[in-house]
């Protein structure tokens, strides 16, 4: 990443902020961009969005581009779906994953299936931004970590930032695809800052996963809060354990080539990853992994995640719960 | 296309062509299907013709629809070709869908026809969205949702009035209340004697209207697109009408009996108009004779057609699902499953 600062010039002009503020420069550089591009959800307007991410930009765009809903899920998103299809940008805000339960129909049988049912014949430019991760005491229903339904549903592309430039990058590609992309914001890490490029048309490709720091010994791939506690811990370990990590980014797509080659770099995996472990994107990564980068492991590959339970509430109960980079290192020190 | 406006004598021709287009579409289809031709599930509009052709007939031409699982004659009301409909009934590459929809998913979005849908009560939160681009947009299209009484019952339906009724969108929520949700009558699906006190809820205008009266369903849509397009909000209309075949092809239908059907073909819609316009001297007996005949062989011709068509090539499953590329699809089809990973 370029470590220009704010006060450089020309088209590398970078400027720390956080992954709130990230998100929230996109939005405003997709709404400027294009008048098609609207944003809808609960609290999203004067009161800036429940975790602050939408913020000012009612007060530049009005009410009618960044439009407060009624506690309606299930309403507008199927209202997003509708006026895709009919030429509008949707830009909606599911204020809790969890809360995609109450409108998953419309996600899953309107958004993900209607360009393939009517033959190719209409776009679905919808993006819906999401939050997910536990840690902040909110019990089972507001700490979710969800993505992986809906990278392995057909139909819809999913990304997860780990970084205030991927923040923007995905965010800006999401809203310019002609596709329906979710894009999933551990809210964990909205205050974690970074450099970001300004330029207006700074994008990351859907599908890209990021190298974030070369290693030789043991390859981890990450992803959300898990990319910068990973980094972290790769830091600790200098000096003794070389360790490669890489941003997944993309979940669906999925990078296949960049995971591939380091592993045949360093024949060790580690995949951190908030989700569930049963059926999930470590899995995932695992397979495309041993599919094509099988005699080049020289050890098995480690899960580190969620167990097959939800996030509890007792901050005793949620601490023992979450994955962090000492799970990471435990993993490592297990196959290196 | 013809222009579909009631209050012409050409355009209740029109009307006229498109009912009996519908009866004899679908009635080809309920035959096809008991013989075997058609692969899947087909649910028929016969006997509610007067709705989709009255509520259409009102809509401007760039106006958008949202459909059913019970949606040919929507298609066919909104001006869709039978032609690419009998096509994609028969899984044809040159169907609506290119074979991928097939009866309950046709669609011509490019027609204002946002797709036949699968899912009860799927329809009215995209008109809601088709409305809502209208409005963000300042466009003077409207768009009308059709669905059956027992999508009522479902809670995203009242979630998209709602949002239609508190943003003044310009839609239209039409109700083909065809008395059977699926195989339940209707009163033990529902705590309202009429659903369109339904309205009351979101202070919106409602009315039940005559659905085997295409007047009366025309005369009620146009009021209510006025009202739509003048940016006072959406209108819920109630049709009372019947379908004369079952929920679905097969259907036995131990619900009710050949004499609750016979009330309703008493009144048959098309009967009924096809009458008026005999009264009032806009067509002849024999005109209509001719042109019931010039339809009977269209939808021959249709059939015909979708019988010699290709079926898509099988590579063809895997387009269509993105706008974009994605590898996990195209080194699918382009056969590295069959050979392996790079390293196998």
């Amino acid at each position: 990443m370029s470590t220009e600062t704010s006060s450089g010039t020309g088209p590398d002009r970078t400027k720390e902020m956080t992954i709130r503020e990230a998100i929230r420069l996109a939005l405003r550089e997709e709404l400027e961009r294009d008048d098609d591009v609207f944003v809808m959800g609960e609290d999203v307007g004067a009161f800036g969005g429940v975790y602050e991410v939408t913020g000012d930009l009612v007060e530049q765009f009005g009410e009618e581009r960044v439009r407060d809903t009624p506690i309606s899920e299930a309403g507008f998103m199927g209202a997003a779906v509708g006026a895709a299809a009919t030429g509008t940008r949707p830009v909606v805000e599911i204020m809790f994953s969890d809360f995609i339960g109450v409108c998953s129909e419309q996600i899953i049988n309107q958004m993900a299936k209607n360009r393939y049912m009517f033959g190719g014949k209409t776009e679905m430019p919808v993006t819906v931004r999401t939050t997910e991760g536990g840690g902040s005491g909110a019990a089972s229903q507001h700490s979710g970590t969800i993505h992986t339904w809906f990278a392995h549903f057909p139909g819809v592309m999913a990304v997860a930032p780990a970084t205030p430039a991927s923040a923007k990058g995905l965010l800006k590609s999401a809203i310019r695809s002609d596709d329906p992309v979710i894009v999933f914001e551990n809210k964990q890490i909205y205050e974690q800052k970074g450099e970001v490029p300004l330029d207006d048309d700074f994008t990351i490709p859907i599908g890209t996963a990021s190298v974030e720091r070369e290693g030789e010994d043991v390859t981890v791939v990450a992803t959300q809060r898990m990319v910068g506690e990973s980094l972290e811990l790769a830091e600790e370990l200098a000096g003794q354990t070389s360790v490669e990590v890489i941003d997944l980014r993309s979940l669906y797509p999925m990078d296949t080539d960049t995971l591939v080659e380091s592993v045949k770099k360093t024949g060790r995996l580690v995949i951190a990853d908030e989700s569930p472990l049963s059926y999930g994107t470590h899995a995932e990564v695992a397979t495309r992994v041993m599919e094509n980068a099988f005699y080049s492991l020289d050890a098995p590959i480690q899960r580190v995640g969620v167990a097959d339970v939800h996030i509890p509430f007792s901050p005793a109960l949620e601490e023992e719960v979450l994955p962090h980079g000492s799970d990471v290192e435990a993993a490592i020190n297990r196959i290196v | 296309m013809v222009v579909l406006d009631i209050e012409t004598e050409d355009g209740q021709r029109e009307a006229l062509r498109r009912m009996l287009t519908i009866r004899a579409f679908d009635t080809k289809a309920a035959d096809l299907f008991s013989d075997g031709e058609l692969p899947g599930f087909v649910h028929l509009y016969v006997g509610e013709e007067a709705v989709g052709v009255g509520a259409c007939s009102a809509l401007e031409s760039d106006d958008y629809i949202t459909s059913t699982h019970r949606g040919h004659g929507h298609c066919i009301a909104k001006g869709l070709d039978p032609d690419l409909m009998m096509a994609e009934l028969f899984g044809k590459a040159n169907g609506y869908c290119n074979g991928k929809g097939g009866s309950m998913h046709i669609a011509d979005v490019d027609a204002g026809m946002l797709g036949a849908n699968g899912i009860v009560g799927a329809g009215p939160p995209l008109a809601t969205g088709a409305a809502l681009t209208s409005h963000l947009k300042g466009e003077d299209t409207v768009a009308l949702a059709f669905f059956g009484d027992g999508a009522v019952a479902q809670g995203q339906v009242h979630e998209a009035i709602n949002l239609a009724a508190t943003w003044d969108l310009p839609a239209v929520f039409l109700v083909e209340n065809n008395q059977y949700g699926e195989a339940t009558p209707v009163e033990k699906q529902h705590n309202v004697q009429n659903l369109s006190e339904t309205a009351e809820a979101y202070n919106i205008p409602g009315f039940t209207v005559d659905g085997m009266d295409i007047t009366a369903v025309y005369e009620a849509v146009k009021e209510a697109r006025k009202r739509a397009a003048d940016g006072e909000g959406p209108t819920f209309i109630e049709a009372e009408t019947y379908r004369y075949h079952g929920h679905f092809e097969g259907d036995q239908q131990p619900y009710r009996t050949e004499e609750d059907v016979a009330i309703w073909k008493d009144r048959d819609a098309i009967e009924s108009f096809k009458r008026r316009l005999v009264d009032a001297g806009t067509i002849t007996g024999a005109e209509f004779d001719e042109m019931k005949a010039e339809i009977d062989q269209q939808i021959e011709d249709a059939v015909g057609k979708a019988k010699d068509a290709a079926y898509p090539d099988p590579s063809e499953a895997y387009e269509d699902m993105f706008n974009a590329a994605v590898p996990e699809i195209s080194d699918f089809s382009s056969g590295m499953r069959a050979d392996g990973g790079e390293d196998r």
